[in-house]
């Protein structure tokens, strides 16, 4: 049995592989952290010094252009190096193995890998093989994890709601696919926000889905009903193929996330979407442009995180 | 070769016997249990006071890999882990590569491993041909050839009127048909258990469901056939339960269930541990108790060790990645014994589960200890705790579960045929 | 060092304040560095009537330690609320030491913009300087062994007092 390779023996987060298992004490202090950020990010000058002289490898073996552009944004104005790999086109399709290609950039002096992954559990596998001083963070792994974005939401949760404390907060979509979902869940669960809500048709949802301390509703009006936080998640195509749906239509219909439907949660409640949005497909455009709508802060906000995560593990 | 095996305690499960009793060997056959036989004067006297002289423990599954995957493991190496582990009997599935479809496949094998003169190898052969689930193969010339039965591996089956013709077709001749039951649907893509572990890591799962509609659809058929089935690697409570009935109801099926889902649960994965990927998946705590009770009351008839030793590569990936499997011909004696300590059942119990039924359910004259029996002994210490890690096993295989953990029960001697092939 | 002989804070802060008074002019910016020296700001800034809003600077992103430290987990945000361009500063702080918290906030202020001056007011100088820095506004020179450290402490009325810590 292994033990968790995120924390160090004295309790010191060494890679941020996930949220699950972290204590609300390292998820504030990045959420702190990230404030401080925040100011730095609207300054003329948008760099700190702090990890001038460090390399930071973004390993995307699933591609991504927004993640790993906020990623790169972050790292440059913390003042590192960095370097972007798109292993789905290099050395993998090479028959390199995962470990292979880790020790090559490894002998590179890399500081961090921010590691993207179509497996669950990859970033697992690669922060257990690196050598102590290397850090990981997973930029998401398979369904598994997403923590920064986790810890993004949890930001902009806090910026405009000002504490976790008595919210309740609807997570509406794909759960079953969905590695934000299951990382916003540990995050709300830990900072202690008192009740999660998740909201999407039973073929949407994971097994024992209650058993992570959500409740469970199939009518989004039932569901959004004095909601003050409002997680919209992304509907990809490919689900009407795997039998799981018949069709963005009908979809839209019962879980899209409309004025109508809206009007349901309280009149302040925000609505967010990790993005990029299917306008018409889980989200009506007059919500997504909206005044509850929230979701461009969320992209401000998220570097700002991503400089607090490195900040922290590379100090560390 | 005469062997007097002195002072140990004998367990012979058919038999009914517990006690510290004398062996007697001549000619590659058991001449006396108790009293020295008349006129006997051993060429060798092994003394085995304050061990346990039991049959030769019987593996329903062992893959050794050949032919096809000797980068994984060789017949040689795989047959020396099991005597080792005081196995000297085993039937190996037939999805090597190429399957065991053919009888001069089989032979080769059974040459292959005659020559090695240690363990009995027992190849079981491909239920249809290439195992693609399409056409029947040659049963009768498979048995002649030295098959004990046929299964189709983890291959599926997925056209029901050609599993229920195979079925037919081996029932014709009163053959055993050995199947994996899980539907191929079902199954699809999943690598873990659909469980609370699987939402929680993200992981594509493989619902009970799948083993259950199998379960159900493989009982129907062999009642309406008449063919003599055996479950292998039953994972769930209501796969167990659904046995049980069928039992209950008179059906002439057996099962059996592998070492490593008798101790082990989806909480077992931890933090994505690929030595805890295996067909089929660990599932949930409440599954594995149904495990450990149905061996306790026989709706379980044996344990067995499912050995699939697998590359290191093919283990240090990503887990939905990985290749399922675990090795585990070193691991039934010490995990047999672990079930009898955990379960409150007697020795002699637990070693029936890997002797005497594993012998009788693949209708071969072994694991017993009857006067005229061939020779196939296991002496082992019932007190040794050993370390499993990669320096302690023989096999080829050094991915398990139980990696790093200690275990109790080490083989001495393993005496095949009346000769000593192991000895530590 | 002892207590005994530590000066009084709130006489150093009048001292300070007599200093400063002719010296600042209505454009003049007040800095505070966190934490003393972001109190002892507040302080200043009020009693002389400082009409340029008070900036308070967290150097923890420009120290020169964090490859041995980590980040510090109590970091908070800067807040300059007013322009840095052209601007006469008088940056603040409790204890003068080695200077290199100094340096940070220096390096810090100029990712704001070019300022015209920066000069330093420190409370107490204890000596032990490590960099090139000097304060221009100095309540009292002390001196303290390597293993002692002088801390401002402030009470829950708002005044000052010295503190000795041993290491």
């Amino acid at each position: 049995m292994q033990t968790n390779p995120q924390l160090d023996k004295v309790g010191r987060l060494q890679h941020l592989l996930s949220i699950e298992g972290l204590p609300a004490a390292i998820l504030t202090q990045i959420l702190d952290t990230a404030a401080s950020f925040v100011g730095v990010t609207e300054r003329e000058v948008k760099k700190v010094p702090l990890l001038r002289g460090k390399a930071i490898f973004n390993l995307f073996f699933e591609p991504s252009t927004r993640t790993r552009t906020t990623f790169e944004i972050a790292a440059k104005r913390l003042s590192a190096d960095v370097v972007n790999l798109n292993i789905s086109t290099s050395s993998q399709t090479k028959g390199e193995s995962l470990l292979d290609t880790i020790d090559n950039l490894s002998a590179m002096h890399a500081d961090m890998f921010i590691v993207r992954h179509a497996q669950s559990g990859a970033p697992y596998l690669i922060a257990r093989h690196l050598r102590p001083g290397i850090h990981v963070i997973n930029a998401g792994d398979g369904r598994h994890a997403h923590p920064t974005q986790a810890l993004l939401d949890m930001y902009t949760i806090r910026h405009f709601k000002k504490q976790f404390g008595g919210l309740r907060v609807a997570i509406v979509g794909d759960l079953l696919h969905s590695r934000v979902a299951r990382s916003q869940i540990h995050a709300l669960s830990i900072l202690g926000v008192p009740e999660i809500r998740v909201i999407a048709p039973k073929t949407l949802l994971p097994a024992h889905v209650e058993r992570l301390g959500v409740h469970v509703f199939h009518d989004m009006a039932e569901g959004l009903r004095d909601v003050d936080v409002v997680l919209m998640l992304r509907l990809q195509n490919e689900r009407m193929q795997g039998a799981l749906l018949p069709s963005a239509q009908e979809y839209f219909k019962y879980y899209g996330l409309t004025p109508d439907k809206l009007a349901r949660a309280r009149a302040d409640a925000i609505v967010m979407h990790p993005g990029p949005m299917n306008r018409g497909v889980e989200i009506d455009s007059a919500v997504a442009d909206g005044p509850q709508s929230v979701i461009l802060p969320q992209v401000t906000f998220g570097i700002a995180v991503r400089m607090a995560v490195m900040s922290i593990l590379a100090g560390s | 070769m005469k062997i007097h095996i002195k002072g140990g305690r004998l367990i012979d499960p058919r038999n009914g016997l517990d006690g510290v009793r004398d062996l007697y060997i001549a000619a590659g056959k058991v001449v006396g249990v108790g009293g020295t036989p008349a006129g006997f004067t051993p060429n060798r006297v092994i003394d085995a006071s304050g061990l346990v002289v039991c049959p030769g423990l019987i593996d329903l599954s062992a893959r050794l890999r050949e032919p096809g995957f000797e980068h994984k493991a060789t017949l040689e190496s795989e047959v020396r882990a099991a005597i080792a582990g005081g196995v000297t009997s085993l039937a190996c599935p037939p999805d090597t590569d190429p399957p065991l479809d053919e009888p001069g496949l089989v032979e080769m094998l059974k040459h292959k491993a005659k020559i090695l003169n240690q363990a009995h190898v027992y190849p079981v052969g491909a239920l249809s041909q290439g195992l693609k689930g399409e056409r029947l193969t040659e049963m009768a010339e498979l048995r002649d050839a030295g098959c004990i039965a046929y299964s189709h591996a983890d291959a599926p089956i997925t056209d029901t009127l050609v599993l229920m013709r195979a079925l037919q077709y081996a029932a014709t001749f009163g053959f055993s048909v050995w199947l994996r039951p899980e539907d191929a649907f079902l199954a699809r893509n999943g690598v873990a258990h659909d469980g609370e572990v699987a939402a929680r890591l993200g992981l594509a799962g493989i619902p009970v469901v799948a083993e259950t509609v199998a379960v159900a659809r493989i009982l129907q058929l062999a009642r309406v056939t008449g063919a003599r089935v055996h479950l292998c690697r039953l994972s769930s409570a209501e796969g167990v339960s659904m046995v049980r009935d069928a039992k209950e109801q008179g059906l002439p099926v057996t099962c059996d269930v592998g070492i490593n889902h008798v101790y082990l649960s989806e909480m077992d994965i931890g933090y994505f541990d690929s030595n805890a990927r295996l067909i089929p998946p660990l599932r949930a705590a409440r599954d594995r108790d149904a495990l450990l009770q149905g061996l306790r009351d026989g709706a379980i008839d044996a344990l067995c060790s499912d050995h699939t030793p697998v590359d290191d590569d093919a283990k240090q990936i990503p887990f939905g990645e990985s290749e399922p499997g675990a090795t585990g011909l070193e691991l039934l004696l010490p995990l047999a014994l672990k079930w009898a300590e955990e379960s409150g059942a007697s020795l002699l119990e637990a070693l029936a589960k890997v002797t005497d039924a594993p012998g009788r359910i693949m209708g071969i004259d072994a694991g017993h200890l009857s006067p005229g029996a061939t020779a196939d002994i296991c002496v082992f210490d019932p007190e040794a705790w050993w370390k499993v890690e990669p320096k302690a096993l023989l096999s080829q295989g050094k991915n398990t579960p139980f990696l790093g953990l200690e275990v109790r029960g080490r083989t001495r001697w393993t005496l095949v045929g009346g000769h000593v092939v192991f000895e530590a | 060092m002892s207590a005994t002989n530590l000066p009084d804070a709130e006489a150093l802060v009048s001292q300070l304040l007599e200093q400063l008074r002719p010296a600042v002019g209505p454009d003049t910016a007040f800095v505070g560095i966190r934490t003393g020296g972001a109190w002892l700001a507040e302080r200043l800034h009020q009693e002389l009537g400082i009409g340029v809003p008070l900036g308070i600077l967290d150097v923890s992103f420009y120290r020169d330690d964090y490859d041995q430290r980590g980040l510090k987990p109590d970091v908070r945000p800067s807040e300059i609320p007013f322009e840095v361009e052209g601007r006469d500063i008088v940056l603040i702080d409790d204890v003068l030491y080695t200077g290199r918290t100094i340096r940070a906030a220096v390096n810090e202020l100029f990712d704001y913009g070019r300022p015209a001056r920066i000069r330093l007011a420190a409370l107490v100088d204890r000596g032990g300087r490590e960099l090139p820095v000097a304060a221009a506004f100095v309540g009292a020179v002390i001196s303290l062994p390597g293993q002692e450290s002088v801390n401002l402490e402030r009470d829950a009325e708002g005044h000052f007092r010295l503190s000795v810590r041993r290491h």
